[in-house]
């Protein structure tokens, strides 16, 4: 499949962003600047971005705890997330959600979602709902290694079967949930065998690899949208940070780190391919690079400038307010 | 004797439980820590470190599972249905959400349903509560939600000693207890036995003793109280301060008779108040002792809304020391 060159140019525009927030965000954390549990995405950045270069707005997205790339990937604007982090009030959820839930509903965002396979459930909803209207959009689920041993998970596949509703699972195979490695806590040796069992095609991609994880991401997503009931990607690559900033990954092997961030990045691997193809030149990705740098740093100045919230809007967007303990 | 966190005294209390009884074990997500990976087996011992060390000693007895917190809660269920006494761990209490139905439908109703001739001694331990900036899945009490349900017990700590103590009690108890463990506290450490204890359920703390306001307050809120009435003394308020430390069963008549002494009554919980504890302690000094009462209940709880992300909103929103006092007050303007 060929990929038009502004397409190109924006896939890598938004794997960078990815990188740059997350790292950024770390950065930030460490300072003491943003609150709360954060799960950063670095390293994965190609497969939010190989599957969602192939969806628009009316198509819909569920994340995980470790949301932000997905976000991103999906049109969330950079700047209004930061101020999410940052706990402002202008904030993309008015700062209420914070990091695990980020979400804007109008582009078609459902939520990063703090509870493990909170997703794929609501995923089918949507997909559900794209049934009913006939309007050939689908609803993509982002879960984890770990994830995907829920029960909520089982059902929604096995109810996206059934109702043959246009639902495409994505697993995101980083090898551990948590300090656990996907070996341990998956019992059999195949998941993507496991996961097709269910009655749906699984598509299996390099994530740090854009191209292939696009390229299954596009199977995947026609299947779907074609009418053929629920699909699957299934994308292997590892983070770069812990599980949250602090952790100390004593499961880690020796050189593991050093060795997926030298062998294994979105980045570099796009650029490689740009060279042998020469469809983006060098130049044109430096120039991204220069851009998204100047985003993030403007993001975090206007995060922190932002307004902060105020007692009362506690109780504000609650169906009901009653007086105790208000 | 000496002086430990709330973290560390659950932790002695799973080790010597463990070594008392070889029917107790530990299951739960990452409890070991590390299993499949190069990493050693062991090295983390559950996300704040509550079970560290245990899989060291006992790895046949502390058990790492997936992600599947139905699963964890029924497997503990059914291995205490047959004998054991296993101590589950879900991470955050917000959790129970997943697991509802093996906790509400299946261990609370089996003594009863089965005609009494079963018994199911499992403990569920949860990290519970706000104060992290953790936000709505990750911040909830929960245990006033399951305090509502008959045939399980619930036990909120307030700080160290009593959790070791309640924890010891809960392993031995043979009905399922769930543990519910405010997670602010786990760094704060007071004296606490080396040796084994049990503190028994239904038994309220007095933690301050006062003559004019009875104060009833909950796992994170028990050191807020105190500070509250500790400051209030400077004005000539003493306090009564309860900590119930089981909610189910709960110690009717400590409240009763302190409210019956002071006749005045403030209820401080982190939970929003629809179907609360406040609710239903106001609910039980209303019905059993409203002849002692001298001025209106006092209800000091979360507003009526999830728990938000925002630091400032989160301090908002959680009740605090300025709240407890100007609640204790009215009950005596
Ligand atoms: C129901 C539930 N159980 C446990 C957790 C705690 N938790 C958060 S992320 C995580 C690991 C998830 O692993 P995986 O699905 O592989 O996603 P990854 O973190 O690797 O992206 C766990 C156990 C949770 N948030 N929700
Ligand atoms: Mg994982």
């Amino acid at each position: 499949m060929s990929i038009p060159t502004q397409a190109l140019s924006n896939a890598y525009r938004l794997m960078k962003t990815i990188r740059e927030f997350e790292e950024r965000v770390n950065a930030e954390i460490m300072n003491g600047q943003i609150p709360g549990f954060t799960h950063l995405y670095t390293g994965q950045e190609a497969n939010a971005v190989g599957v969602c270069a192939h969806l628009d707005t009316g198509d819909t997205i569920i994340s995980t705890h470790r949301g932000h790339g997905h976000c991103i990937a999906k049109g969330a604007e950079v700047s209004g997330m930061m101020k999410e982090l940052f706990g402002s009030s202008e904030g993309l959820c008015k700062g209420k959600g914070g990091s695990m839930h980020v979400a804007d509903i109008d582009k078609g965002i459902l939520g990063a979602n703090g509870i493990v396979a909170g997703g794929p459930p609501i995923s089918v909803g949507s997909a559900l709902a794209a049934k009913i209207r006939k309007n050939g959009k689908v609803a993509v689920s982002f879960s984890g290694d770990g994830s995907v041993n829920q029960g909520t998970c089982f059902e929604a596949m096995n109810m996206a079967v059934v109702l043959q509703a246009p639902a495409v699972f994505v697993i995101e195979n980083n090898y551990y949930s948590e300090h656990t490695n996907i070996s341990y806590a998956v019992g059999c040796d195949d998941l993507k065998a496991r996961t097709e069992a269910f009655g749906f095609p699984v598509f299996v991609a390099d994530g740090a690899d854009f191209f292939a994880v696009h390229e299954a991401a596009g199977k995947a997503i026609a299947h779907a949208r074609a009418g053929n009931g629920p699909a699957g990607v299934f994308a292997e690559q590892g983070r770069y940070h812990g599980h949250f900033v602090g952790d100390p990954q004593h499961y880690r092997g020796e050189g593991e780190l050093d060795d997926l961030r030298e062998n294994h990045c979105c980045l570099k691997n796009f650029r490689a391919r740009m060279v042998e193809t020469g469809e983006v030149g060098n130049d044109v990705l430096d120039a991204i690079d220069a851009e998204v740098m100047a985003e993030i740093e403007q993001a975090v100045v206007d995060a922190k400038a932002a307004a902060r919230p105020t007692p009362e809007q506690v109780t504000q967007d609650v169906y009901i307010n009653y007086g105790a303990g208000a | 004797m000496s002086q430990k966190t709330m973290r560390d005294a659950i932790n002695e209390a799973l080790h010597q439980a463990m070594e008392q009884d070889e029917s107790v074990f530990v299951i739960g997500e990452d409890v070991a820590g590390c299993q499949g990976s190069a990493g050693e087996v062991g090295s983390v011992g559950g996300v704040f470190g509550v079970t560290t060390g245990i899989y060291n000693r006992w790895p046949d007895r502390c058990i790492d599972t997936p992600i599947s917190e139905s699963a964890i809660v029924g497997a503990a269920a059914g291995a205490a249905l047959v004998g054991m006494r296993p101590v589950a761990e879900i991470m955050f209490a917000d959790f129970i959400g997943v697991c509802m139905d093996q906790i509400v439908n299946q261990m609370a109703k089996f003594r009863y349903m089965f005609g009494g001739k079963s018994r199911c001694p499992a403990v569920i331990r949860f990290s519970a509560g706000g104060g992290f900036s953790a936000a709505g899945q990750h911040s909830q009490a929960m245990y006033q939600v399951m305090t509502s349900f008959p045939g399980i017990k619930v036990v909120v700590p307030s700080n160290a000693y009593d959790a070791k103590g309640l924890l010891l009690s809960a392993i031995a108890d043979d009905d399922p207890v769930l543990f519910f463990e405010p997670k602010v506290l786990y760094q704060e450490a007071c004296e606490v036995p080396d040796e084994m204890y049990t503190i028994p359920f239904g038994e309220a703390a007095f933690v301050r003793e006062g003559d004019d306001v009875t104060v009833v307050a909950f796992g994170q809120m028990v050191p807020k109280a105190a500070a509250a009435i500790d400051e209030l003394a400077a004005e000539g308020i003493s306090c009564d301060l309860i900590d119930p430390r089981t909610t189910s069963p709960l110690d009717e008549n400590a409240i009763l008779e302190s409210v019956e002494a002071t006749g005045r009554l403030v209820v401080v919980d982190e939970a929003p108040p629809r179907c609360g504890l406040t609710a239903d302690i106001a609910g039980l000094a209303a019905d059993r002792a409203f002849a002692s009462l001298k001025g209106p209940i006092k209800q000091v709880c979360a507003p009526h809304s999830p728990t938000p992300f925002s630091p400032e909103l989160e301090a908002a929103y959680l009740p605090d020391i300025p709240k407890i006092k100007a609640a204790i007050k009215a009950t005596m303007a």
